[in-house]
């Protein structure tokens, strides 16, 4: 982006100090209106309509929720309650599955340009790579993020209703922890999002870039459960964007002392995950032919 | 068919002329690999590296056995027979920090009494025996994985109301008490033992017979006690943990006669019945056995014991890893596998090569056994390679670490090889299909790994409780991954056979069912969709 802002620099007083030759009262606003002026609102509006106008984002994002509360509501139904239970934990479980849709609709963003030849366009159009990205970003998380919103806001209500009487105040709104895993269980998706977009950026495939991401989240957790070294263990679950990010849901106190990672720093490590993802795409893309 | 071959060489050409997909089919081979290693280097030292003889004592099978009780015996000549009634078996556990534990003297379900034949008192050495069971009945066992239950006694007495028929077999299934003996025989004919048992000492049932190969002339046969660990297993936010500790139980004889006792040397000549403490480790030493003549008069004996005679499980929880172990990979290939699978049609969409591929073979059954037979066939050979060479690599390393592995046959290696490179071929049959079935990579992608690999991550990873676990594996196509389980479930063994720990619930091959009926039913989808459908 820094580039792309010095050289809208040098256009822009140049195309500003020159009016427009023949005025028509249409054309004629206050300040007059440039290319390039605005470059990031107007790239977040071409994307905004881009990400409404493709058939697959509503459906995506309706499965995200239903699947996130779905699978909550069946862990809380199932789970058998007593006291030492991390409830909000549980009515949470259903993160797991939405992150996957997260990813498939972070990757949909970039790929699926890739897919049609409708990337060449966008680019023709903003050459400012960066921009576009940052465009591109903005808009899945302001599409993901009312919807993770949502999710996470109903797997906590099917918990107040399938788990017993007793977990009640262990899933009271006003409670800190309570509503510190549920906003970080949102950020988690989000974050998992623009991580599945800088992928995509990277690979230009939609499937390859889910493969990796699914990979990524998974490798931790499952190399984990096999590694009998607690040490390693433990670093590995540090490490790892799904098994840091996901310390963000724990609020009994007494897994918070001992799990590997604090919930806000988890989600820092996921946060690195996706900025490394972002900016390598943005490297990626700036070197290359579309 | 020199049509279908021309199209599978078509297919091929495409698979090995796209980068990417040659790319990414040495990463399938690659990353399984790496994991497996790098999994293996995080697992911590073993007490013997280097090592030949390590770990638990292994049985006649050469299976590794836990092989600890209290034996009171006498040596017995090739023919003889050794009678006992046992009038109670008691049980006590010490107390586990945070537990009940103490409590009433219940025995374990698996608590053992008994009279038994063995090759001699070293662990793993071949045996027989006729028990008590705290909660299973009478029961012959031998030779550590054999067990055979007694006949219901109250078969023969048909009159018996179905009430009384229950309650008959509720008593069959109890222990022992002074009121109500239970008398067994164990007689020996060469290397061939018979097992008897009766509710009054004068009407036999015959529960079954045992062939020890290579039983010496002189034997030892005695009585028996032994009572495996308490397990615990604990409920909390979707997952389980187990604490276990160490029980005793104490089994009271009388009436014991040896018939046919090798004749008696010098060195025996004191005491004729001596008492050895089998395996027993420091921890429960203290604890466990004690053993008493308590009436100098007609043979009655008490005898205590902690332990258990029976094929090692428990796995990773057991302090060993298994074979399989090295294999962890194998989802992060079956990912990769799955991306190739399913990209090699979707790709052809996305370009619109389809519709020269089927103006090329207008017969789209052929085109779709032609690309699901290149695929498969890529997939089995980078899988094969890949799982052999993870188990041999993750091998060496263990065995330079010193980390015990539960030993497997070979034939049970080979399986878990072919198997794991069969269920990378139909995973990615299955993408290929769905790739149809969806015409977009990502969707394909993320259903088929939605299918396959969260599941089994789930269930493994302990996140799901075992009950869901099982559940999940049991219908989704992740049942596959059973074809990797070298470790053997035991009915008559008290463990907890968790997913985590390297259970499956079904059968190897059952497994591997479960997901070719998933790959058949989206392939026959595919192909039903591809015949109605305009490119």
């Amino acid at each position: 982006m820094d580039g792309g802002v010095r050289a809208g620099g040098s256009e822009r007083p140049a195309e500003g100090r020159t009016p427009p030759r023949t005025p028509t009262p249409a054309q004629t606003p206050a300040t007059p209106r440039t290319p390039y002026a605005e470059p990031l609102r107007d790239a977040v509006r071409a994307e905004w309509t881009k990400l409404w106008t493709l058939p697959g984002t509503w459906p995506l994002l309706g499965a995200l929720v239903v699947l996130t509360v779905a699978l909550g509501a069946g862990a809380a139904a199932s789970v058998s309650y007593h006291p030492g239970t991390d409830a909000a934990k549980v009515c949470l479980t259903g993160v797991q599955l939405g992150q996957i849709v997260a990813a498939v609709l972070g990757g949909a963003v970039i790929a699926g340009e890739h897919a049609t030849g409708m990337v060449r366009c966008t680019f023709a159009a903003m050459p400012r790579r960066g921009t576009v990205l940052a465009a591109k970003a903005v808009v899945l998380t302001a599409a993901v993020l009312p919807a993770a919103a949502v999710a996470v806001g109903g797997g906590l209500l099917s918990g107040r209703l399938l788990l017993p009487a007793a977990a009640r105040p262990a899933l009271s709104p006003t409670d800190g922890s309570v509503l510190r895993a549920a906003a970080g269980s949102v950020l988690y998706l989000v974050l998992i999002a623009l991580l599945a977009l800088g992928t995509a950026a990277v690979v230009r495939d939609a499937g390859a870039a889910t493969g990796t991401v699914l990979a990524l989240l998974f490798l931790f957790p499952i190399t984990s459960a096999l590694v009998d070294n607690p040490h390693w263990q433990r670093h590995l679950q540090q490490l790892g964007p799904a098994t840091a990010g996901l310390a963000v849901q724990t609020t009994a106190p007494m897994a918070l002392r001992t799990q590997p990672i604090g919930p806000w720093a988890g989600l820092g490590v996921l946060a690195c995950w996706a900025g490394a993802a972002l900016l390598g795409a943005v490297a990626v893309l700036r070197a290359r032919d579309v | 068919m020199n049509d279908f071959l021309l199209t599978v060489r078509a297919e091929w050409t495409k698979l090995r002329t796209v980068r990417g997909w040659v790319l990414a089919l040495v990463v399938a081979l690659v990353v399984p690999v790496v994991i497996g290693l790098t999994s293996v280097n995080g697992s911590r030292s073993g007490g013997c590296p280097g090592a030949e003889v390590c770990g638990p004592p292994t049985g006649p099978g050469g299976e590794a056995v836990t092989d600890a009780f209290t034996f009171v015996h006498r040596s017995l000549g090739p023919h003889g027979s050794l009678t006992a009634r046992i009038t109670g078996l008691t049980g006590q556990r010490p107390r586990i920090p945070g537990s009940g534990g103490g409590g009433a003297p219940v025995p374990q379900a698996w608590a053992k009494a008994g009279v038994m034949v063995k090759e001699d008192t070293e662990q793993g050495a071949a045996y027989a025996a006729v028990m008590v069971t705290g909660g299973h009945g009478v029961r012959m066992q031998s030779d550590f994985t054999h067990d055979t239950a007694a006949p219901k006694a109250g078969t023969s007495s048909t009159a018996a109301s179905s009430a009384g028929a229950h309650s008959d077999a509720a008593s069959a299934a109890a222990p022992p008490t002074a009121a109500a003996p239970r008398w067994l025989r164990l007689t020996r004919a060469g290397s061939t033992l018979t097992g008897a048992t009766s509710p009054d000492g004068t009407h036999w049932t015959t529960i079954g017979t045992a062939t020890l190969p290579g039983l010496p002339a002189t034997a030892q046969a005695g009585l028996f006690t032994t009572s495996p660990e308490h397990t615990e297993v604990d409920r909390h936010a979707l997952g389980e943990s187990a604490t276990s500790g160490p029980t005793r139980a104490t089994a009271t004889f009388d009436r014991v006669t040896l018939s046919g006792a090798a004749t008696a040397n010098s060195t025996e000549s004191g005491g004729l019945w001596r008492t050895t403490v089998i395996g027993a480790d420091p921890v429960t030493a203290a604890f466990s056995a004690s053993s008493q003549r308590s009436t100098p008069a007609g043979e009655s004996f008490t005898v205590s014991g902690s332990g258990d005679i029976a094929p090692a499980v428990g796995g990773r929880a057991f302090g060993a890893r298994s074979v399989e172990d090295g294999l962890v990979g194998t989802f992060a290939g079956l990912l990769v596998l799955v991306v190739v699978g399913s990209s090699f049609v979707t790709a052809e969409y996305r370009r619109g090569l389809i519709r020269g591929t089927l103006a090329a073979q207008p017969r789209r059954g052929r085109l779709l056994a032609a690309k699901a037979l290149v695929v498969a066939a890529a997939a089995f050979a980078v899988g094969l390679v890949a799982a052999a060479l993870s188990l041999k690599l993750t091998a060496s390393r263990l065995h330079a670490k010193g980390v015990y592995v539960l030993p497997a046959a070979t034939g049970a290696e080979v399986r878990v090889v072919v198997g794991t490179a069969l269920l990378l071929a139909l995973a990615a049959v299955l993408a290929l299909g769905a790739g149809i079935l969806l015409r977009r990579g990502a969707g394909a992608v993320t259903a088929v790994a939605a299918a396959v690999v969260l599941p089994y991550i789930l269930a493994i990873s302990g996140a799901l409780p075992v009950a869901g676990a099982d559940w999940v594996l049991r219908v989704t196509p992740a049942a596959a991954f059973a074809v990797q389980q070298t470790t053997v479930r035991y009915s008559q063994v008290a463990g907890v056979y968790a997913p985590s720990d390297g259970y499956f619930p079904l059968a190897p091959w059952a497994g591997m069912a479960v997901l070719c009926g998933w790959t058949v039913l989206v392939v026959g989808a595919a192909y039903a969709v591809l015949r109605r459908r305009d490119a």
